[in-house]
């Protein structure tokens, strides 16, 4: 199939939206499929073969942040340019609702449009002077998909309708080998978190508690943390003398961040809630790290109750602490639970998702020719 | 002079209103073909996963039973009458279900020759008919929305074309399937 993806924000940042666009796109590549990505970015900029520059990313604030977006004349042209020349069997649109070329490849073309909505937004002025303009761009979508509980929610509050959810992926390949950190390495005694340390639903402080406990009977075991956040919030949590044995990383790149998951024997989850999904879970599992993670629901059915993965109670530090022990002291539970970790992650590979993507694409593009130039609006 | 003017004036609005019309026209036109294709996108689907129903029954790869069972209710929902077909195909997904949520039953069918094949195509067909129908329902309720305008009911836009109604069925995938 020849699919044309329109991505809204700015190709060299890094970002949720990109990124899914980034792994949808080579994992349909790498199913045979021909892709060719439109982004924002200048005609200088590094990108991978398969992304069309649409011109330099302005930031405007928009839905409560700022963003780097791609829009007027210039854009618009191009965005036309590369729907003649692309002459695609289906145009899959992220963020259709976001003034970028989102809105410009649907005001431009006729045929199969998939729309994919990742963000949910609360009920703006904004979005309410734009409606009538949003709505005659949404009616050209055949088919919609919602990445989240959340977006799908928000979406048929303000438009109605309804869509399909399909979750965001992880790319286990990329997660399946790494070096340990410096000076790291699983050795029995390391316990594992990820996530943003001043974010309370994300349960750092239960962890913390929790390694005050294990530490005092356990001179060896050590903590290693990654993520953003204030430091000293997090020492003031942890006994002066267990201090020198929890090392916080800070903001990690991509690639320090597959050698964190490797260099711990158990990664600990204790979100309190909130989480539809818990990507950073999936890609620990990916990387075969041993997982002790909070019983919300989310997270017992991602470790398939506890089979994958040990559970503890949420926000209980006495629960985190006794299972995390029972686990440094169980070398072969430990490898039993990453082995199935490895094999249950699997449904939640980009490959599983594009699939589901794919299936999209073939209900809409049926007894369709393909996207066409839309020439009834053109200027 | 002024009466020059005056007829200037009522050309122009009705030209403005020729133009404005014929382009609600054309827009309820384009729901409609989006609509039609919609519809023939959802028949597809439910005509398809029938299909592989049957295809399942008579394979002798499950036991009698649950053969028949799926065989009788793949049959009724392809010759259900366009009044019984969202019960019939209703009914398909549930029993459906009662077959595919048996115990072992994706790893007996994945063992016997020829059942991953049919595994794949029976979870691909259920998938496209959630699909199908989100996006069925999606057109209908765009369309119902344009076709109730003052003007488009005044003027009768929609020429002959039926006002559309949703297509309701339980089309809940079997839980080791499910698509969501």
């Amino acid at each position: 199939m020849r699919v044309g993806l329109v991505c809204p924000y700015a190709w060299d940042v890094p970002g949720g939206v990109m990124a899914h666009i980034r792994d949808l796109a080579e994992a349909l590549i790498a199913d045979g499929h021909h892709v060719s990505v439109i982004a924002p970015a200048s005609d200088d900029a590094a990108v991978p073969g398969y992304v069309v520059p649409a011109g330099r990313a302005v930031p405007v604030p928009y839905n409560g942040s700022v963003a780097r977006m791609a829009f007027g004349f210039l854009s618009a042209a191009r965005v036309r340019r590369w729907i003649r020349e692309g002459r695609f069997d289906v145009l899959h649109i992220h963020e259709p609702l976001v003034p970028s070329l989102g809105v410009l490849a649907c005001w431009a073309a006729r045929g199969p449009i998939v729309a994919t909505f990742h963000a949910s937004w609360v009920r703006s002025r904004a979005i309410a002077v734009a409606e009538p303009m949003l709505r005659s761009a949404l009616e050209k979508i055949s088919g919609r998909i919602a990445v989240s509980d959340a977006a799908r929610k928000s979406l048929v509050e303000q438009f109605g309708g309804d869509t399909v959810l399909i979750p965001n992926g992880v790319t286990v390949g990329r997660y399946a080998e790494g070096e340990p950190l410096d000076g790291w390495g699983p050795d029995g005694h390391t316990l594992g978190f990820l996530g943003r340390m001043d974010e309370p639903r994300k349960g750092l402080p239960i962890l913390l508690d929790a390694f005050a406990a294990l530490a005092a009977e356990r001179p060896r075991t050590r903590l290693l943390i990654a993520g953003p956040g204030d430091a000293d919030d997090v020492y003031e949590r942890v006994p002066a003398e267990f201090r020198d044995r929890v090392t916080l990383l800070g903001m990690v790149s991509e690639e320090e961040k597959v050698r964190a998951y490797h260099s711990v024997d158990v990664f600990c989850a204790p979100n309190t809630g909130g989480e539809s999904f818990g990507i950073v879970l999936a890609e620990a599992m990916s990387a075969g790290a041993t997982v002790l993670a909070s019983d919300i629901p989310a997270f017992r059915r991602v470790l398939g109750d506890g089979e994958a993965g040990a559970l503890f109670r949420n926000g209980d530090a006495g629960s985190l602490a006794r299972e995390a022990g029972r686990l440094l002291d169980d070398p072969g539970r430990r490898s039993r639970l990453a082995e199935e970790a490895r094999r249950a992650v699997r449904k939640y590979d980009w490959s599983t998702v594009a699939r589901d993507v794919v299936r999209v694409y073939e209900t809409v593009t049926q007894h369709q020719a393909g996207v066409v130039e839309d020439r009834t609006d053109a200027p | 002079m002024t009466s020059t003017v005056v007829i200037l004036v009522v050309g122009v609005v009705l030209v403005l209103t020729a133009v404005y019309i014929s382009w609600r026209a054309g827009r309820l036109d384009r729901l409609h073909i989006r609509l039609e294709l919609a519809r023939e996108a959802l028949d597809a689907a439910l005509v398809r996963r029938a299909a592989v129903c049957l295809e399942l029954a008579a394979s002798r790869i499950l036991d009698p039973a649950t053969s028949l069972v799926l065989a009788s209710a793949a049959h009724e929902a392809r010759t259900a009458g366009p009044d019984e077909r969202e019960h019939a195909e209703s009914d398909l997904s549930g029993t459906l279900r009662a077959a595919v949520e048996q115990e072992r039953f994706r790893e007996k069918l994945a063992e016997a020759p020829g059942g991953a094949g049919l595994l794949e195509e029976l979870d691909e067909a259920v998938a496209k008919v959630v699909y199908a129908r989100r996006f069925y329902n999606n057109a209908v309720g765009v369309t119902r929305t344009a076709q109730r305008r003052w003007l488009a009911r005044t003027l009768r836009l929609a020429g002959r074309t039926e006002y559309p109604s949703f297509f309701e069925i339980d089309d809940t995938p079997p839980a080791s399937m499910a698509a969501e």
